[in-house]
C-alpha cells in the first residue's frame, strides 16, 4: 500500500437550497497526511461538505483543489477518493470479493492481481477468506469493514467517511474507532471523517471542524477545542458546560461584585459569558483555602445526581445562576448546604462576544 | 416428567392461532378451488375425450400432425415475445425516468401510464381500428402531410396486432419495473461513481443488475399475458394474425368441439408453466414472484 497523501485546498465553497446556506463560504485548509473531523449537529452541513469533496453535491461556486488540482468541475468517478458510506453501500449482488476488487476492475488490472489485491485489502481489515461471502452473510461490523477494504483497495490518497461507524453498537464502535485510527496511521492517507459524535471526533482526530449551519465555527485539535472553545456552539456541542453572564469593563471581568481571573485577559468591554466545565470544579472543604491561582465561588447546593462514577452537583450562586460541579461519591450533603467551589483561572474560559446573527 | 403449569392451554391456544391464520386464506383457496383448479381438470379431462366420448388421444394427435397449430402456435409465440421486446425498450427509459423524478411528479405520471388500464379494452382496440385502417386517421394524416403517398398497411397483420398489444401491456412492464427501480439505493450509484465507474458502467455494473428482477416481473406478466391475449388480436390481426386464442374460439363457437380446445388450452397451459420455471432459473424466483428488488 502506498503511503502518499495530499493536502485539501477549500475556499469559498457555497451551496444554498433556497433561502438556506448549506454551506456559507467555506475555507478549510486540510493538511496532508491529517485525519480531521467535520463534526457538527444533523443539517449543519457537515455532510454536504463531505459530498462535495466526493463530487455528489454540486455547489454554487468556491474552490476544491487536491494538492494542486482543482477537482470542483471533476466529475465523482475521475476524483479517485475512497470514500465508506453510512450504510457502507455494498452492492448487493455481488460477493465480498467482487466488492473489493470492483475499484481495480474499473482501472482495467488483471484479473490475478485483483484477486491478490482483494484479498490483501481484506486481510488489512481481519476479514482474510470472507471473499466468497455474499453481502447478506455478514454482520454490521463485518460489512464495516468490506466497505472500508473496497476503499482503500485502489490506494486512494484521500479518504472519506460519512458517519461509518453510527450503524454499530457503542462497544464495537469503540473498537473501530480505534482501529480505524491506526490504520489510518499505518496508510497515511489525508482523511476527512464526519461525524455528530463528539467523543467519537475527540478520540479519533488530529483536528475537528466544528460546523453549524454551514459555517466553521472552531477549527482546532481536540485539546484546544475542549479546552479553549471559542464560542458558545462549540463548548456546548462539546462535552458538560456552565455558562456564567459575567460584565468587562476596564479589562477586568466581574461576576456580580467578584472579580475572576480568566485563562485569557479579555480585549473587549461589555457584557460576556464565562465557561466552566463540571469536571474541572472542585467543592472546597470545610476551612480549605484555595491558592491565588484559583477563583472561589460562593454557591447554596439544589440537588446532588448520582451517577456511578461520579455524582453531578447542582448549585446556585446567589444571583440564582446555576451550575454543575462533578465530583466523588463519597459523603452526602444535604440540599441547602453552603458550599464553596475552586476553579483555576486556566479553567476559567472567557468566551468571545456573539457576533450579532 | 411432570408437566409445567398451563402448558396445555398454551398449547392448545397456539393451535388456535394457527387455524384461525388459516381461516384467512379458506375463501381465497375455495375460489381457487371452484373457479381455477376444478374447470382447468375438466378441461384436461375433456381434451383425452374423442368426438365420440371415449378416450383418446386423437387431439394431441391432430396437434401435432397438422402443421397449422405449429404455425399457430409460433405465430402466438412471435407476437409475445415482439410485444414484450417492444414493451421493453419503450418502457425501459420511461421506468428510468419515473424513478430518477421526485415521487410526487412521479405519481403524477404513473396516473397517465395507468390511464389505458382503466378504459375499456374494447374501446381502445376499435378506436386503434379506427386511427390505423386504410382511410383511417394516420394513413389521411401522413399522406396530406406528403410523408407516405399510398395508404400504408396499419391494421389486419403483424404490426397492427403489435401496436394494439403493445399499448396494452406497456403499464404491465413498467409497474414492476418502476417498483424494483425507485427500491434501489441511490447510494449503490454514488459508490460506484467514486470508485471510479463512469455513469455508463455504473448504470450496467451495478443499476441494471439491481433492477434486473423488476425487469424479468414485467417481461415476464407481459408475454404471458400475450400468450392467452384474444379481443386485441383478433380485432387488429383481422384474421390475418391467429393467435392460439381465435383458434380456441373458433373450436368452440363454429365446431362446438370441447374436446380440441382443450387440448389447446392444456398445451398453452404447460408451455407457459415451463416458461416461468426457466424464468424463475434465470433470476432468482423470490425476485420474480415478490415483483420488487431484492434486499
Amino acid at each position: 500500500m502506498s503511503n502518499a497523501s495530499l493536502p485539501i485546498s477549500i475556499a469559498q465553497v457555497t451551496k444554498r437550497y433556497g433561502p438556506m446556506y448549506a454551506l456559507d463560504h467555506v475555507d478549510l485548509e486540510i493538511r496532508s497526511g491529517e485525519f480531521l473531523t467535520l463534526l457538527g449537529p444533523s443539517g449543519s452541513g457537515k455532510t454536504t461538505l463531505l459530498t462535495v469533496l466526493a463530487g455528489f453535491t454540486r455547489p454554487d461556486g468556491g474552490s476544491l483543489k487536491f494538492g494542486d488540482a482543482e477537482m470542483i468541475t471533476v466529475p465523482p468517478h475521475k476524483r479517485n477518493v475512497g470514500m465508506v458510506f453510512q450504510n457502507y453501500a455494498l452492492f448487493p449482488h455481488m460477493s465480498v470479493a467482487d466488492n473489493v476488487g470492483f475499484p481495480l476492475k474499473l482501472r482495467g488490472v488483471g484479473t490475478a492481481e485483483i484477486a491478490q489485491r482483494a484479498e490483501r485489502a481484506l486481510d488489512m481489515v481481519r476479514l482474510g477468506g470472507y471473499g466468497k461471502r455474499g453481502i447478506d452473510q455478514l454482520s454490521g461490523g463485518q460489512r464495516q469493514r468490506v466497505a472500508l477494504a473496497r476503499a482503500m483497495v485502489f490506494e486512494p490518497r484521500i479518504m472519506l467517511m460519512d458517519e461509518p461507524l453510527s450503524a454499530l453498537d457503542k462497544q464495537l464502535r469503540e473498537h473501530m474507532q480505534i482501529e480505524l485510527r491506526q490504520l489510518h496511521d499505518k496508510l497515511g492517507m489525508t482523511t476527512v471523517y464526519v461525524t455528530h459524535d463528539q467523543r467519537e471526533a475527540l478520540t479519533m482526530s488530529d483536528r475537528i471542524a466544528v460546523i453549524n449551519s454551514g459555517r466553521i465555527m472552531q477549527l482546532d485539535t481536540p485539546r484546544a477545542l475542549y479546552e479553549r472553545p471559542k464560542n458558545r456552539f462549540v463548548a456546548e456541542f462539546i462535552g458538560e458546560s456552565t455558562f456564567l453572564p459575567v460584565l468587562v469593563s476596564g479589562g477586568r471581568v466581574h461576576l456580580g461584585d467578584q472579580v475572576l481571573q480568566t485563562a485569557e485577559p479579555a480585549k473587549t468591554d461589555g457584557p460576556q459569558l464565562v465557561m466552566l466545565r463540571p469536571e474541572r470544579l472542585r467543592l472546597l472543604g470545610e476551612g480549605e483555602v484555595a491558592d491565588d491561582a484559583f477563583n472561589t465561588l460562593d454557591a447554596t447546593l439544589v440537588a446532588t445526581v448520582y451517577q456511578g462514577d461520579s455524582s453531578l452537583f447542582q448549585a446556585a450562586l446567589p444571583d440564582g445562576t446555576l451550575l454543575s460541579v462533578r465530583g466523588g461519591t463519597a459523603g452526602a450533603i444535604a440540599p441547602g448546604a453552603k458550599l464553596r467551589i475552586a476553579v483555576h483561572c486556566k479553567d476559567t474560559v472567557l468566551l468571545a462576544p456573539e457576533a450579532p446573527a | 416428567m411432570t408437566e409445567l403449569p398451563n402448558a396445555r392451554t398454551l398449547r392448545r391456544s397456539a393451535l388456535f392461532e394457527r387455524w384461525s391464520l388459516l381461516g384467512l386464506v379458506a375463501p381465497a383457496l375455495l375460489l381457487i378451488t371452484v373457479t381455477m383448479l376444478l374447470p382447468v381438470g375438466w378441461l384436461f379431462y375433456l381434451s383425452l375425450l374423442s368426438d365420440a366420448g371415449e378416450f383418446s388421444l386423437e387431439h394431441y394427435q391432430r396437434m401435432w400432425e397438422h402443421p397449422s397449430y405449429a404455425r399457430t402456435f409460433w405465430t402466438t409465440f412471435q407476437v409475445s415475445f415482439l410485444t414484450t421486446a417492444i414493451c421493453i425498450v419503450l418502457g425501459y427509459p420511461l421506468s428510468y425516468f419515473l424513478s430518477e423524478i421526485p415521487k410526487r411528479a412521479a405519481n403524477l405520471c404513473m396516473i397517465a401510464v395507468l390511464l389505458p388500464l382503466w378504459t375499456s379494452l374494447l374501446v381502445r382496440t376499435y378506436a386503434w381500428l379506427v386511427l390505423l385502417q386504410r382511410r383511417g386517421l394516420v394513413n389521411n394524416w401522413g399522406i396530406e402531410l406528403g410523408l407516405w403517398e399510398e395508404p400504408l398497411a396499419l391494421v389486419h397483420n403483424l404490426a397492427g396486432t403489435l401496436i394494439g398489444t403493445v399499448h396494452v401491456m406497456l403499464p404491465f412492464l413498467v409497474l414492476p419495473l418502476y417498483s424494483a427501480m425507485r427500491a434501489i439505493d441511490r447510494n449503490y450509484l454514488r459508490a460506484a461513481a467514486n470508485l471510479g465507474a463512469s455513469p455508463l458502467r455504473s448504470f450496467w455494473l451495478v443499476f441494471f443488475p439491481l433492477a434486473m428482477p423488476g425487469l424479468v416481473t414485467g417481461a415476464l406478466i407481459v408475454f404471458i399475458l400475450c400468450l392467452g391475449f384474444y379481443v386485441t388480436p383478433a380485432v387488429l390481426g383481422g384474421g390475418k394474425v391467429i393467435m392460439v386464442s381465435s383458434r380456441i374460439a373458433n373450436d368452440i363457437e363454429i365446431f362446438f368441439n370441447w374436446g380440441a380446445a382443450s387440448a389447446l388450452g392444456v398445451v398453452l397451459l404447460v408451455l407457459t408453466v415451463l416458461l416461468v420455471l426457466a424464468a424463475g432459473r434465470l433470476v432468482r424466483m423470490d425476485g420474480v414472484l415478490g415483483g420488487g428488488g431484492s434486499k
